[in-house]
């Protein structure tokens, strides 16, 4: 039994009707994503922005409500579970803006301490305290933060209060939702390695969302690439980084900058051709076929299914080469 | 680059609260606090006052009708047309003016709050019903609105503070509204819900105090229209009755003896217009310290 699986979960939002007194659309973000994640691992979700990466990761802890599919959670299924506000401990998340998910008009003790309220409703206010210290002092902020305010950080301090926040209910699960977008690079290292060690000494399942493939490369045991709300391949890491499959995440990977000047001076830049189809229209076939270099007439009429194209990988492309 | 966890980080200096920052600057702004001070000694002189006069504002002195405005005692402003001494009245009429300008502030901002803040948070469907409410409400035209309201409730004080509540509430709720609507989307919210939190709990602990700012600011500026609406309804003569003062009905009464004897009408008007431009400073200093653009 994995920690969290989910199966052909599916999320849209209500849009308001063409009309004015039309009932409202359904516009959909994110289209039949299954999977499964043990404890102690990371799954990488890469993509695009708009690509429905982080309403996937809210619609995985419920925040959001799915329009179709099921999450389980421990096998159970999460729709169902009486009260799951009570057992959101064991399932956090983080955030990009570091500083805007942190209320600015508490002190990072009651920010910290905040979640204990509904988890361990018996705990004093002053053991919460503790605790809160306790989770600041883990990601490396010693006490006298305690009693400061989100404006006076640093963005690199005011993530880890986040993360602070996240374990002190002593989760099981973390969702992190592009938490070093918004950091400098020599932070960006700082948070993910702490992330990393965390994972390591309290067992956490990690779903790591970004768009940075270096990162996600750090830190992950899997990765899945997503296009325009859906899946298009998935991978272990090191066959995924050796070799992608996907033309897309072949797109993605010639993307990423090199890191050596003069190597980077000499590349040729591959810069997708053609248009990022419309959320409101999605085309009948395959996602990328609209961007994609190998497109054929088939791509633009049949949708292509995630399938198992060599053992442990799989890919939505008609035409993989393995 | 690791983190290392055996030193951890030292703290800046100290711990600043948001609201002190905003309460420094306030402090900082002279005609503001000026302003306090002025409001302040009138507020006390309203309320402590009338006790230094061996009479009270409806006690009639038969040997002083229409006393001029001589500065001796006992009438230092002399008197009105039944004897009654004008400073006392002005002295009373302003503690009932100031008691239903703070408290009809304080009503009409408190639900408006909680109405907005409920509204903007919870969004979609409970919103737009909310909201219509209100745009039906800001519908009717106000003085019909307050006059039907203190008929109904059969006149009086109680009466004219509800009808001035009733109709003030509207514009900090949708101000409010906006400002829960925009905080909503925020990621401390989001936050919160992945914490357990009720939505109840996140309107009163998250929602409301990020609203602060901008209900403080508008809350100063609702004073003095509820004295001004107070004023204006006891100057209409549906508010206030005589024999006991304000200065809507002082002012109103003052008029009428324009002609013969202006003092009855300055001092009165005089005493609001300072109280109006003392609001407005506040609110004004309130304003630039509290304006959440340049947090």
């Amino acid at each position: 039994m994995s920690l969290l699986e989910a199966r052909h979960l599916a999320v849209g939002y209500k849009v308001p009707g063409p009309g004015l007194f039309s009932a409202p659309r359904l516009l959909p973000i994110v289209h039949d994503v299954s999977l499964s994640l043990e404890a102690g691992r990371t799954l990488g979700v890469v993509g695009e922005s708009g690509c429905g990466k982080s309403t996937l990761g809210r619609a995985l802890l419920r925040l959001i409500r799915p329009s179709g599919g099921t999450v389980l959670w421990q096998g159970e299924d999460m729709a169902g579970i009486p009260d799951l506000r009570r057992r959101r401990a064991e399932m956090q998340i983080i955030f990009q803006d570091p500083i805007a998910a942190l209320d600015p008009r508490m002190t990072l003790a009651r920010i910290v301490s905040r979640p204990l309220a509904t988890f361990e409703p018996g705990l004093s206010r002053k053991d919460a305290r503790a605790r809160a210290v306790e989770a600041l002092q883990q990601v490396g902020l010693s006490a006298d933060f305690a009693d400061r305010y989100p404006h006076e950080l640093s963005g690199g301090q005011a993530q880890r209060v986040g993360i602070a926040r996240a374990i002190v209910g002593r989760p099981k699960l973390i969702i992190c939702d592009e938490p070093v977008s918004a950091l400098d690079v020599s932070i960006q290292a700082q948070v993910i390695n702490l992330l990393m060690e965390l994972q390591e000494r309290m067992g956490l399942a990690l779903v790591f969302i970004s768009h940075n493939l270096a990162v996600v490369r750090h830190i992950s045991h899997d990765v899945m690439v997503m296009c325009l709300g859906r899946v298009v391949e998935q991978a272990p890491r090191s066959s995924f980084y050796a070799r992608p499959l996907h033309p897309y995440s072949q797109a993605l990977m010639a993307a990423v900058p090199e890191p050596d000047p003069r190597r980077e001076k000499g590349r040729v830049g591959t810069a997708l051709q053609g248009e990022l189809p419309s959320v409101l229209k999605p085309p009948p076939g395959c996602v990328f076929a609209s961007r994609c270099p190998k497109a054929a007439d088939l791509c633009r009429q049949t949708r292509p299914e995630l399938r198992e194209v060599a053992p442990g990988r799989l890919a939505a492309c008609h035409f993989v080469e393995v | 680059m690791s983190v290392d966890l055996s030193t951890p980080e030292a703290a800046p200096p100290r711990g600043v609260s948001t609201l002190r920052l905003q309460v420094r600057r306030f402090a900082a702004n002279r005609l503001a606090m000026a302003s306090v001070v002025v409001l302040t000694l009138i507020v006390l002189a309203c309320f402590f006052g009338p006790y230094a006069f061996p009479f009270t504002g409806e006690d009639a002195d038969f040997d002083f009708i229409s006393a001029p405005a001589e500065l001796s005692w006992p009438h230092l402003f002399g008197t009105d047309e039944y004897g009654r001494d004008l400073l006392v009245r002005v002295l009373e009429g302003g503690q009932v003016s100031l008691t239903i300008g703070f408290l009809g502030a304080l009503a009409a901002g408190g639900i408006g709050v909680i109405y907005g803040a409920v509204a903007g948070y919870a969004g979609g469907r409970v919103d737009g019903l909310m909201m219509r409410l209100v745009e039906i409400l800001y519908g009717f035209p106000y003085v019909i609105l307050v006059i039907l309201l203190s008929l109904l409730l059969g006149g009086g004080n109680m009466a004219l503070f509800a009808a001035i509540v009733f109709t003030l509430w509207l514009t900090p709720a949708v101000i409010v509204r906006a400002q829960a609507q925009s905080l909503a989307r925020k990621e401390f919210v989001e936050a919160a819900r992945a914490g357990g939190m009720t939505g109840s709990r996140i309107v009163l602990q998250h929602i409301v105090p990020n609203c602060i700012s901008v209900v403080i600011v508008y809350g100063s500026l609702l004073v003095p229209e509820v004295i001004l609406s107070e004023s204006f309804l006891s100057f209409l003569g549906i508010g206030i009755k005589e024999p006991q003062a304000s200065w809507g009905n002082l002012i109103s009464s003052g008029t009428s003896a324009m002609d013969s004897d202006l003092r009855l009408l300055l001092l009165p008007g005089t005493m609001l217009a300072i109280v109006l431009l003392c609001l407005n400073f506040i609110a004004d200093g309130l304003r630039d310290a509290f304006d959440p653009n340049d947090r």
